[in-house]
Order: C-alpha cells, then structure tokens, then sequence
C-alpha cells in the first residue's frame, strides 16, 4: 500500500482482511455442498438450452423443475442430460424441447460411464467458453482501440421499461459523457425465478433483464462506442433469485459491468440467506471469466440506517465481499466494492467525514474498481438543493479517485430520469472531474485532524464488528441484523425450496474451467 | 421601443394581492414570473426555439424567454424558459379535503392512547406489492423514525409491525388477521404507470372480499399520494410527504377514539 494519507495502521487493516477471510471460509465450505435450480439452470443455458415452450415458461425451467418434481435435482442437470445425450445422440436444446413436449423423461435412462458422459458434454462445454472468451477479446479489443473513459466510470440508468426506448436514451447518455450504461430492472424481477424471453417493452420502474434485451442494448452500444471513440460498458443486475442466470447470460452477450450480492439480497429483497450465498458464487465465478466488473450493494445499508453511525458496516461488508469474491476467483480490479455519500446534509462537518470514508475506502482497496453511490435519502424533490448534493458527491470521488461514479439525479425522489436530468448530471460530474482533476494530489490532511480521525475510527470499529460476525459467523450475524438493522432468518425468506445438498455424482465442470484450473 | 417598456413597466399589473386572482410572484406582485425547462424531440434549430415559445404561450405564457437551450442528442434539444403566467386562480374558492387530526406528540398520542382506548393498538406496515422501496414505511415505523420524528415502534401504546418490502397483498391480509391488526399502514413509492394506483384499489377490494374492511383503519402514505387520493381510493387516510410518524399516531389514535364513540 502506498502511504497513508490518513495515517491508517497498515496492521489493522491487515487484522480486518484477516477476519474477513475467516469468516468467508466457513461460508465458502457450505456452499460448496450445495447447489440450487438457479445453478442448475445456469448450466442449462450454458449447454445452449434457451426459448421458451408453448406456455412461455423457459426451457431450462422445464428442465430443471423435471429434475426436481422427480427429487434428483441433487444429482445435477448435467448427470441428466449427459446420460439422456449419450442415449439418444440429442443435443440439450434437442432434448429440452423433446422434454417441454412431453415426449420422453430424460431422468428414467441408463447411466453411462463418467468419461463417456464428459465426452457427450465436451463440445457444449467448449463452445459455451469460447464465446465468453470471445467476448471478453472484444471488449479488450475495443478498448485497445476505441479507448475509454477515465475513472471515475461516469455511471447512469436508464429505465423507462421499454428495451427500444432504453437505447435511445443510453445513446442520448454516451454522447454526452456517460462510460456505462445500467439498464435498471423492473421492480419485482429479483424475485421471479425464471429469467423472461426475448425483447420486452413493458416494465414498471425498469425493464426486463433478458438475453435478448442484453444482446439489443450491447450492439447499440458497440454502434454509439465506434462514434464517441469510447468504449462504453454496458451493466445490468444479477441479483435475486436467479444470480448466477443472469451472469451467464451477461457473459453470452458481453455485458461488462453487473450487481452481484447476496448480502444485499437476502437483506433488502428477503432472499433466502444459503439460497442466494451458493448462486453467488458460482455467479462470480462466472463475473470472473467473462472479466465483467460486480458491483456490490453496501450503499444500501446506509438508506436503512443512519450513514454515519453504520460506516463501519459498509466497511466490514466490502471486506467481506472481497473475500468471497477472490474465493471465486475475482481479481480486485473487478471489484467494484459499494459505498456511498449518504449523510443527513444538515450534519456539521459532514462532507470532511464523507471525505474520509471514501480516502479510507480507497486506501484499503488499492486496486478495486470502487463503486460510489449518490444521496438517495435526503433528496428531498428540491432539485436545486439535490444539484449541490450531487456536486458535493463528486467532488469527494475525483479527490479520492473512487472507480466508478453513480451519478446522483437532482430529481432523484421524483421520478426516473428525464433525458435532460441525465444531461444534468452528467454536466455536474464532468465539470467537477475536471476542474478538480489533481486536486487529491495536492491536499493533505491534517495530522489529528477530523478527517484522519475519522477514517481511523471506522476502521477501528470496523474491526470490532468483524471480530463479532467471526464469532458468531456470517449466518448468525444476518440473523442478528448486523447489516442495515434488517434481521433474516437461516431458513426464512425466499427460495430456499430450490436449494438442495449435492449428491455423489454431482459435477459442475465448468467451475475448474472458469477458474483456471483445468485446462480447456 | 413601446413594447419593450411595456414589459419593463406593465402599468396594467396590479400591486396588490388579491385572493381572487392569485399569480406566481417572481420579484412583484402579480408579475407571473415562472421558470420551467423541458425536453423537445426537434433538433437545435432556430425553428425549435420558436417552437419552444410557441409552446410557452399555448401554456399560457406572456413573454416567453429562452434563456438555455442545448441539443442533449440528434434530434432532441433541452430548454431552460421563463415567462409571464396569464392565468390566475381564486384562492378563496379552494377547498382541500385533509387528515382532521389535531397532532400530538408521542408522549402526547401514548397518553391519548392509555385514557380513551386503555389497550396497545397494533399496527401492520408493508411496501406492498412489487415496490421494493422502504424508506416511506420505515421512516414512519421504525423505532428511529425520520429527520427527529421517532417512528411506531417507539411508542409505548402502538404494537408496530413493519414487514418490510414487496409484500403481496394477500400475505399482508394474511399477517392482519393472524396477529388481529387494527391499523393497515400500505407505502407506495413506485408510481410509474400508476402502478400504485392498482395496488391499492386491490388491496381494497381484497379487504371488502374477506369482510375486513370496516373493522380496521386502512392508511397509505408515499411521496405521490394525498388525503384526497387516498379517500377516493376507498382508504381513511393518505399521509405524503413531510409527513411522520406523529401525524399518522395522532390520526390513528383519534380515529380511534371516534370508531368507539360511535359504536
């Protein structure tokens, strides 16, 4: 670590990433035992099973749900297909739609030798990682000769529910500074345990996460990058109850940028706590090959609970998620770690103490690709008053050299953004950005002084709090609302039905491959 | 040269305020100032600036000035306008339906509670439906309230119950009658398309279905609801913003009371 310009004790934050650890192990081992329809159903996608049957339900849906109506879900889809592939020398579209048809039950059939099924799935497999592969070269690709923006990532939404209507205000967005475009969902998709088909063009408060939409708004995007002459990444939202679903489907279409965190589900969605923790990972292992960025949702704990009494918890969570995250094999530079401006304007000396978390923060995560979020809580539908707000928040981003900027909306607490509100925005960031530019080169900070006492104080809270979720364990502390005064239940919540204990013949190749540990 | 100074000096404007014909005041009585800005689909052309003002004085604008314009993408140019309102409204003629409540503070309301009801009141809150948002709810539920205003669970005479976000309708029914609800707290805050609008009338009509709807006070509260909406809707009270938990304790504390009294 360079030299602290806090005067933060590099033992401490030592201790702290020490106990993060401790506490992700435990985590790590129990998912490990367990997978869950959202998995499975990931693996279906990845076999190239997509579309729907006569009733609009998903084909790995129809997959899966056979799986688990015939109770050997716990055995993996793979087992199944593989067997029912070698059988009758279908593919698993082929045998998904046999399956949607009614035609044959792919559960019932012999079971075939390990090398012969794995032989079956070979080629699936592989064409599966080599589009993300290819993906991931052309985003590197465009980037080398496109360029991109400088950090802070000028970060906005679009939402207006409609996927057509979304890439005329993304355009809108790009030509006038934007560097990723977050196409918000709509309200409720975290809770559907399906992913819907094709383009949409109804949604309430965000459109629908789909393939189809992914695929329309990067290929606009791609199209807006080449006039700009800026690489403009495109995010999206696999949270919810079907994480790691949406991660792949991110990694088909080459989606760069994506929310990914359990914590913030199983808090502010009331998913169930094993249920999203095992999607997690194997949604970042995915995140991790397909060298998409996660972003995690801390900044929410501080719209439930007061911002500057619960710093330490967003800190204890970053850490946390950056344990579970290298579990996965997530380097740091694809972290980008949740934190935000969310003081009460009216405290004395606010801004000095928003200053210091977000020094602190970018301190201890050197090379995380920071996400920082806007004032959300006392916006209050005077715009005027939002517009400094939001111009006091970049201004701490730029001093601190955060990685990604949320920009906050003077009309946040009215409605979603207009184009002009957007345009807005962007003005505001870019102005400060530019303006300010070396401004966190040339300041220093006072030795005892507010803000070095500020940062040292969180951290050492911080400790103090990560001592007691070690003690008790991650689980327990959810169930003791550590996060956000929101309390969960082990088995509470939403989707634990789709979680099962693997079996002996469970495999997941595609884990060893993401990860580098077998050889493609 | 005779226009511009009637602009400067209109001597037809009146300088006194007359309640029957109320205008925006910008630095003088009844000079109208307004400011606005809005988004055209038309691209930065002379041609839209006129069109801008045209539109201003089809809004009933005197004077429309451009004062910003910039094409935020091809084809769509944003505009910062002021100009001179010519409609007015009679003040005297308005009547708004509110919340009758006079507003106690919490010592006040417990107090209140203890002498004409003499047992806890339980209260259920849900961000219901789809809406994922709970500021609203906890705000006015939550043992720490909002901007000093102390929330339900505060209270010593309310049984606060906040279940938090995206409760379907039918569950939040459920939870009423389980643990014998009197009061039903509903936070709306996602409004687009109205959204809310059938959320609510559903939960009326799902509360009339099972008989229910007469036995508790039903309330909703969000930054896009008002009393009058609230009333139509079928609900006894709508609380928006700059409302707290005070004034939704006081209102249910003497609904209370009168339910009693008239029984």
């Amino acid at each position: 670590m360079q030299k602290s310009k806090l005067g933060l004790d590099v033992e401490k934050i030592g201790r702290a990433r020490q106990l993060a650890q401790q506490i992700a192990l435990p985590v790590q081992q129990f998912v490990e035992g367990y997978t869950t329809v959202a998995v499975e159903r990931t693996l279906c996608r990845l076999l190239g099973i997509d579309s729907i049957d006569t009733h609009g339900i998903p084909l790995p849906n129809v997959v899966v749900d056979t799986l688990k109506e015939r109770g050997v879900l716990n055995q993996g889809v793979l087992f199944h297909l593989s067997n029912a592939m070698v059988e009758t020398g279908l593919s698993p579209q082929e045998i998904a739609e046999q399956t949607a048809q009614g035609n044959f039950d792919f559960t019932r059939i012999n079971v075939y030798p390990a090398a012969t099924r794995e032989h079956a799935l070979q080629p699936y497999i592989r064409q599966a990682l080599e589009r993300i592969i290819t993906n991931r070269q052309n985003r590197q690709r465009y980037i080398e000769t496109l360029g991109e923006g400088n950090k802070p990532y000028i970060y906005v939404i679009v939402a207006t529910g409609n996927i057509y209507e979304d890439v005329t205000q993304a355009e809108a967005a790009a030509r006038q500074g934007a560097d990723i475009i977050a196409v918000i969902r709509t309200t409720g998709q975290s809770l559907l345990d399906y992913v819907p088909y094709g383009a949409t063009t109804e949604g309430f408060g965000g459109t629908y996460a789909t393939q189809e939409n992914f695929r329309i708004m990067r290929t606009a995007l791609n199209k807006v990058s080449k006039e700009v002459g800026r690489y403009i990444r495109l995010c999206n939202y696999c949270s919810g109850l079907c994480m790691p679903e949406i991660a792949v489907m991110g990694a088909l279409e080459g989606l760069d940028v994506m929310l990914n965190d359990a914590l913030y589900g199983i808090l502010f969605r009331d998913i169930n706590m094993q249920r999203t923790l095992i999607d997690q990972y194997f949604s970042r292992v995915i995140n991790a090959f397909a060298g998409v960025i996660i972003n995690t949702g801390e900044d929410n704990y501080l719209t439930t609970a007061d911002a500057f009494e619960e710093a330490r918890t967003v800190l204890a969570s970053d850490l946390i998620n950056e344990q579970l995250a290298l579990l996965a094999g997530l380097p740091e530079e694809q972290m980008g770690l949740g934190h935000a401006f969310e003081m009460n304007p009216e405290l004395k000396n606010g801004f000095l103490y928003e200053l210091a978390q977000a020094q602190m923060t970018r301190e201890i995560f050197p090379k995380a690709t920071l996400k920082y979020m806007p004032p959300t809580k006392f916006m209050t539908g005077n715009i005027f008053k939002g517009q400094i707000q939001n111009a006091l928040f970049n201004q701490i981003s730029i001093w601190t050299g955060q990685g990604i900027q949320l920009l906050g909306m003077m009309t946040e607490a009215v409605h979603t953004p207009f184009m002009s509100d957007r345009y807005i925005a962007i003005e505001n960031a870019r102005y400060i950005f530019n303006n300010m530019k070396n401004i966190g080169d040339e300041v220093e900070f006072k030795k005892d002084g507010i803000i070095r006492k500020r940062a040292q104080q969180v951290l050492d809270e911080a400790i103090e709090l990560l001592e007691r979720i070690e003690r008790e364990g991650l689980f327990m502390a959810l169930e003791k609302g550590i996060f956000g005064d929101v309390k969960r239940s082990k088995t509470g919540g939403k989707g634990l039905e789709g979680v099962v204990m693997k079996a002996t013949e469970y495999n997941n190749p595609f884990i060893a491959y993401m990860k580098g540990e077998t050889n493609i | 040269m005779k226009n511009e100074l009637i602009d400067i000096q209109p001597e037809s404007v009146s300088k006194t305020l007359d309640l029957t014909q109320v205008k925006p005041y910008g630095d003088t009585l009844n000079d109208g100032k307004v400011q606005l800005s809005f988004t055209l689909p038309l691209p930065c052309k002379d041609e839209s600036i006129e069109a801008a003002k045209q539109l201003m004085r089809k809004m009933g604008f005197d004077n429309p000035q451009i004062v910003y314009y910039k094409e935020l993408t091809e084809g769509f140019t944003f505009f910062v306008c002021y100009g001179d309102s010519t409609h007015t409204v009679d003040y005297t003629k308005i009547s708004v339906p509110k919340v009758e409540s006079a507003v106690m503070t919490m010592e006040e309301t417990d107090t209140y509670i203890k002498r004409n009801i003499g047992r806890r009141i339980t209260v259920i809150g849900a961000s219901t439906g789809t809406d994922a948002h709970t500021v609203g709810i906890d705000a006015i539920m939550n043992m720490k309230g909002y901007a000093g205003h102390f929330g339900l669970e505060r209270y010593d005479m309310f049984e606060a119950l906040n279940l938090g976000s995206q409760i379907p309708n039918e569950d939040f029914i459920a939870k009423a009658i389980e643990v014998k609800a009197d009061v039903l707290l509903v936070s709306q805050t996602v409004t687009q398309k109205d959204i809310h609008i059938k959320n609510l009338t559903e939960l009326v009509e799902m509360l009339e279905a099972e008989n229910l709807r007469h036995k508790v006070i039903l309330i909703c509260g969000g930054p896009r609801i008002s009393h009058e909406l609230a009333k139509e809707l079928g609900y006894d009270a709508g609380f928006s913003m700059n409302s707290y938990a005070d004034d939704v304790a006081s209102f249910i504390a003497e609904e209370m009371n009168r339910r009693i009294h008239q029984s």
